[in-house]
């Protein structure tokens, strides 16, 4: 079969390759938001975080040609908006929600200003393993080209279950997010737990930002993230705060975009921009379906949003 | 519950809450211009030069100052469609979206109804622009209250549905065949457009603004059902068992919330561009969220926050032109606004020079936001 002649196999191919691109960002910033949840505080900001990810990623990668340091430099650029995340949502009377609107204008603020001599060049990309060699079929082999930072969060995904469930820290995380109180009891710093989970949340989200820029769309634009970091916020309450679940569900959010590209390739232009807000209707149908008016989520951190 | 409490103890109280809630958000944003500065200085800009420009852009001149208003009257509308629903404990923050729904409403009813008396045609669209912004965040208390839908994601969500929305009707069913490189829907004829305030270029969208924010205040601060609202807001056990309809008073604010972003979506479409295309989504919505916090949802303030905050996007050129920083200089300041804002958040009921002799009573906490 030629290129050519793959015609609609091209659909559930692009929806395929969409999984794996699409859903790195995703994967990244949920379990990131997971991370920083299960500790009782929700970060809303992380859309502004996968931005300035996103921009210095890029940056550092196109001045130094090294995309790894690009990043790295991600992970430290994220780490240091959810430091100052978690210094004024630990606040009295600091409302997180509040705090996390404004982190995303800050973040995205930051991003756009110090990224915008950086629109035009091109910067080295991450190298992929290409795993569709075997094919004959040119888009076959596009889609097989996988980014090692996918391969790295699908590994993190039961990484960080193991963590939750069998180690010290993890206990310390969710007994903080539970149940303050008890944690307390027990001496242990609430403010430092939380700063410290927010941190590596943040961090796992600027890497996120590093994917959108150095894998997949590749580019670095003011528009490059539509509201990931946002619906991985919507994603964690879908996936009941649970690692695996979080790679599951992004790997369904990396489908529902490229869905929209996908049937424009084999010509279906009707519609196109409706089927762009597939995944904003499908996080909202779920958000819908998951949610009750009368009882917490079942796997919500007790403590999340609430005062203590 | 706040104002009885207030009333109740005497006046200096009031006085010294009065005052800590002007002079707080004010040296919050002295500190923020502060910060500004030493990053301008950082990047290599003198920034008593950049605030020059700005206050000359926004605020120098007569001809400047009206262009500080046009941009001010979208954020009077889009800041109650956040500080409505906060009085009730609701984080809303899908003003753009149901900026932009409102717009394609008015749209909409303006092209069906051209050849009609002027008059008709404006009156309709603006109807329009009210429904279907009330509609559109009326869905989002809907979805709070019957589904326990997060309000705050569930409206973002919809900005980016709304946003997908117009692109696709003014590349589809709406589009002029004309608009080649920005495309747009087909025009309303001139003469059906808002007109100006005598002897200025500022459009009656001022007036929208300004009469909805004093309508909200009125609504707020002096009615029954505004004290039902802010009584549900702050405690909605207590509100449920004194059996306030909190079901109703939920879609009701909503509803008005979004449809004053509507109206915004309206004025911009009937006042300014003419027509729906992408300049709609020109970010007005989410300045809007910024004016409601710092106005502390109070739609008074919102008048003058949305005014400061307007002169600055208007200088938002300036920088470019003249000081040669990004354009995306103006959402940093406004980020770092935001962020000092809420940190002075912290700061209420710290400082003893606003407490008097009533020093014994704790400041309360803001109406409590679930998520």
């Amino acid at each position: 079969m030629a290129a050519e002649t793959i015609g609609w196999w091209g659909v559930p191919l692009a929806i395929a390759a969409g999984t794996m691109r699409g859903g790195t960002p995703f994967l990244f910033v949920s379990l990131g938001e997971c991370l920083t949840e299960k500790s009782g505080k929700i970060n809303l900001g992380l859309e502004g975080t996968l931005l300035t990810g996103a921009m210095s990623a890029y940056a550092i990668s196109y001045l130094t040609g090294s995309p790894w340091l690009g990043v790295i430099t991600a992970g430290v650029a994220g780490m240091a908006l959810g430091l100052l995340h978690a210094w004024l949502t630990q606040q009295p009377r600091v409302n997180d929600v509040a705090v996390g609107i404004a982190m995303i204008i800050f973040g995205s603020g930051v991003a756009f200003f110090l990224g915008k001599p950086f629109i035009q060049p091109s910067a080295p990309q991450l190298p992929t393993l290409n795993l569709g060699t075997w094919s004959s079929i040119p888009s076959v082999q596009e889609v097989l080209k996988i980014s090692p930072l996918f391969l790295l969060g699908v590994a993190l995904a039961p990484l960080m279950t193991w963590f939750f469930k069998s180690t010290r820290w993890g206990l310390l995380i969710r007994a903080v997010g539970d149940s303050p109180d008890a944690a307390r009891a027990i001496g242990i710093s609430i403010p430092k737990v939380r700063m410290l989970a927010i941190i590596a949340g943040s961090f796992l989200a600027g890497i996120g930002g590093a994917s959108l820029s150095l894998y997949y769309p590749g580019i670095w634009s003011e528009r490059i993230s539509s509201g990931q970091g946002l619906m991985a916020v919507a994603l964690v309450i879908f996936a009941r705060w649970q690692p695996m679940q979080c790679l599951y569900a992004s790997l369904l959010f990396g489908g529902a975009q490229a869905l929209g590209p996908a049937l424009q390739s084999v010509g279906m232009t009707q519609g196109y921009y409706l089927f762009n807000a597939a995944p904003y209707i499908l996080t909202l149908a779920i958000m819908i379906l998951t949610c009750s008016p009368n009882r917490t989520i079942f796997g919500a951190p007790g403590a999340l949003g609430t005062d203590s | 519950m706040e104002s009885v409490r207030r009333r109740s103890s005497g006046w200096s109280i009031h006085w010294g809450k009065t005052l800590e809630s002007i002079c707080l958000p004010v040296a919050a944003l002295l500190f923020s211009l502060l910060l500004f500065g030493i990053f301008c200085a950082a990047v290599g800009s003198n920034p008593f030069e950049v605030y020059g420009s700005i206050y000359k852009a926004a605020f120098g001149s007569w001809r400047s100052f009206q262009n500080t208003l046009i941009r001010a009257s979208p954020l009077m509308l889009t800041a109650l469609c956040t500080a409505l629903p906060a009085r009730l404990g609701l984080v809303i923050i899908g003003n753009e979206g149901a900026l932009v729904v409102g717009g394609i409403g008015a749209i909409a009813a303006g092209l069906a109804l051209n050849s009609a008396p002027s008059l008709v045609v404006q009156l309709s669209m603006a109807i329009a622009g009210l429904v279907c912004g009330g509609l559109w965040i009326g869905a989002v208390g809907a979805l709070r209250h019957y589904r326990g839908v997060n309000e705050t994601i569930s409206s973002l969500l919809m900005n980016y549905i709304a946003i997908a929305l117009l692109n696709h009707l003014v590349n589809g069913p709406m589009k002029d065949p004309a608009s080649l490189n920005k495309p747009s829907s087909y025009p309303i004829l001139d003469t059906n457009m808002l007109g100006v305030l005598p002897g200025t270029r500022i459009h009656y969208g001022l007036i929208y603004g300004l009469v909805a924010c004093v309508i909200a205040y009125i609504l707020i601060q002096r009615t029954t059902f505004g004290f039902a609202a802010r009584t549900a807001g702050g405690n909605l056990r207590a509100a449920r068992v004194a059996g306030l309809p909190v079901g109703k008073l939920t879609m009701a604010i909503c509803f008005l919330a979004g449809s004053c972003a509507g109206l915004a979506g309206m004025v911009e479409v009937a006042a300014v561009h003419g027509r729906a295309n992408e300049s709609l989504n020109a970010g007005y919505g989410y300045s809007g969220i910024l004016v409601a916090f710092i106005a502390r949802y109070n739609p008074l303030a919102a008048i003058v926050v949305a005014t400061l905050l307007g002169g600055i996007l208007a200088s938002g050129g300036i920088l470019q032109r003249v000081h040669n920083l990004p354009d995306a200089t103006v959402l940093l300041f406004q980020g770092v606004v935001f962020l000092v804002v809420m940190y002075s958040e912290s700061l209420y009921g710290r400082f003893e020079i606003f407490k008097e002799q009533s020093a014994k009573i704790k400041t309360e906490r803001p109406p409590a936001v679930p998520v």
